[in-house]
């Protein structure tokens, strides 16, 4: 069942359509900045654009910064939306489940198919960072800048960068698992996507409110920039372990209900 | 006495106020085919949902194949193909893939003999020429002729189909009604769910009548068109029957008359003693249209706002 569900994910052409134009920011503020020269001050604009023009090996940071506000949200929100409410939509949840392929099952399918196109995306948007990073700029051999000022090697770049990506594929499981749950709740994908994208936009907004600042600490997009205290030296553990048990809650909850209400559900679509 | 393939007992189902199935025991056996017949809205489609454990019952039960649903719906849904209300598939894949994809997805079903099990469905449905054109491509007909594949890819001991003729043009529903003989045929049960008396005389040897989610017919075919006790005589001048058969005869029209009595043979002597001409004769038998009117009639007191058909 989950390989038939992976391979419904990755056969669909819309899936790497998604994926190429969720690159298509990334490479044109590259282009943009490589012909310009013009990069923005450092505290102003995405975290790590204004370091990649003299290390491009920060790019695949700077991608994912670009990209993590709005576009990958959107994606995997349209992605993992679209699991059970595009079957319903289609039809062919009725016939998946007389087949039958398991209530339970299947939600643990579209779940593994969700997860693995989110951490699919994330890698190819850091691999096309990577990419647009050494066809771009200049690449130092030796030492770049961190945030707080003190130098990296490389292989602590390296080190720093991986752990990133997957600290931002967390935090998008977070967008994943409401999409999927709203996705049990409706049948029309569409209205699961703008459900999973409302909460974001409110969360977003909250966060700049000060009368909200009591709930800050459990909005879902919190901590999603704490990826940036990876490259302090040392690391900065703290908002990112927060952002891990903060996404580990949500998912675990919201799993949880679309479970529930998925097993008992009535399917008349 | 032969097993039950499909048994319900007091089986509702309530969506808010609306009673859309509201206390029907079907009891179909091995060997039937079935035919569930119904007015749109009259509930057929929620009936099969909760066969299947799409939708679950309100109250009541439902026994698939000895087994009750939707408990075990692992063990026994794998022997048993359906169609569900429209055929659905995924449109950017062939059809070929789709039933690939849906085979893969449950149990039952083995891998290694897919491709010739994929290959004889789409032959025997009328579907081995597409290739590989996306279900996007496919006409209605084609999309319910590749449905009914899906259905028959387990080579299932029961087949439920609901309103399988949907969008098929005459051809296509003679070959769908020859293909269901035939697998009847080879042993499989079938239910057939429709809103069309005409398919379900055709083909049924037993019939469930379904009225604003009551059942209120359940019988074999056979018995429920048995003959009335009376004889249908055809003749140019029914007054004369009359004048001979004094008190026996029940009714007259231009051209026939209705005689009490079950043997057309004593009838046509005494008819022929008494110098009426007769041009036919025959045991006089309701049709399926005329018992099926009478029944759903027969529950017209019910008011929930459906239109509902009054007795005259
Ligand atoms: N999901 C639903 N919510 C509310 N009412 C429904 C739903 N599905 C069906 N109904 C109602 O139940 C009744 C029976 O519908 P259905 O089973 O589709 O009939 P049929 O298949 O015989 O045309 C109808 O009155 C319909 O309006
Ligand atoms: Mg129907």
């Amino acid at each position: 069942m989950i390989a038939v569900e992976l391979s419904k994910m990755f056969r669909r052409p819309r899936t790497w359509v998604t994926i190429g134009l969720l690159n298509g920011l990334p490479v044109l503020v590259a282009v943009l900045l490589a012909l310009t020269d013009l990069a923005p001050r450092p505290g102003e604009g995405p975290p790590f654009l204004s370091a990649v023009l003299t290390n491009g090996t920060l790019y695949p940071l700077a991608a994912l910064a670009i990209v993590l506000p709005l576009f990958l949200p959107i994606a995997v929100a349209l992605i993992a939306g679209d699991a059970v409410a595009g079957e319903a939509q289609a039809g062919t949840l009725r016939y998946l489940l007389a087949r039958p392929a398991g209530r339970t099952r299947l939600l643990v399918a579209k779940l593994v198919s969700v997860f693995a196109f989110v951490l699919v995306t994330v890698l190819v948007v850091a691999a096309v960072g990577y990419l647009v990073g050494q066809v771009f700029f200049e690449v130092q051999p030796l030492g770049g800048t961190a945030l707080s000022g003190t130098s990296l090697t490389p292989a602590q770049i390296a080190g720093r960068t991986v752990l990133s990506i997957g600290y931002v594929t967390v935090s998008m499981l977070g967008v994943a698992a409401f999409a999927l749950f709203f996705s049990t709740l409706t049948d029309s994908p569409l209205a699961a996507m703008i459900g999973a994208l409302a909460v974001l936009i409110a969360s977003s907004l909250l966060f700049t409110l000060d009368a909200a600042s009591s709930i800050a600490p459990y909005l879902p997009t919190r901590y999603w920039l704490a990826f940036v205290d990876f490259f302090r030296d040392p690391i900065l553990w703290r908002d990112i372990v927060r952002g891990l048990a903060l996404q580990a809650v949500y998912v675990a909850v919201l799993l949880g209900a679309a479970w529930a209400n998925f097993a008992t559900k009535d399917i008349t679509s | 006495m032969t097993a039950a393939v499909i048994a319900t007992q007091g089986l509702v189902k309530r969506y808010g106020q609306v009673r859309a199935v509201d206390g029907i025991d079907l009891d179909v056996r091995a060997g039937d085919v079935y035919g569930f017949l119904g007015a749109n809205g009259s509930g057929k489609t929620t009936t099969v949902r909760m066969l299947l454990g799409l939708v679950l019952p309100t109250s009541g039960e439902v026994q698939l194949l000895g087994e009750r649903m939707p408990k075990a719906a692992r063990r026994v849904l794998p022997r048993v193909g359906a169609l569900i209300e429209s055929p659905a598939a995924y449109g950017h894949l062939s059809g070929r893939a789709n039933l690939t994809l849906l085979d893969a997805a449950g149990p039952g079903g083995s891998r290694r003999t897919r491709r010739p099990r994929v290959d004889e469905v789409l032959e025997q449905v009328g579907l081995a020429g597409v290739g590989r054109r996306p279900v996007k491509a496919y006409s209605l007909g084609m999309r319910q002729r590749l449905g009914l594949a899906g259905a028959l890819l387990r080579r299932p001991e029961l087949l439920v189909l609901d309103e399988p003729t949907n969008g098929l043009d005459p051809q296509g529903i003679h070959e769908v009604r020859d293909l269901l003989l035939e697998l009847h045929r080879a042993g499989t049960t079938v239910f057939l769910s429709s809103h069309l008396l005409a398919e379900v005389e055709q083909l049924c040897s037993r019939v469930g009548v379904l009225d604003r989610g009551r059942l209120v017919l359940q019988d074999d075919l056979a018995t429920l068109t048995a003959p009335t006790g009376a004889t249908v005589v055809e003749t140019p001048d029914p007054q004369r029957v009359r004048a001979a058969l004094d008190g026996r005869v029940l009714s007259t029209d231009g051209v026939r008359a209705i005689v009490r009595g079950a043997d057309p043979a004593e009838v046509n002597a005494a008819l022929v003693a008494a110098g009426v001409p007769v041009t036919g004769l025959a045991l006089q038998r309701p049709s399926l249209e005329e018992v099926v009117l009478a029944a759903a009639g027969g529950s017209a007191d019910r008011v929930d706002g459906t239109e509902g058909r009054t007795r005259r």
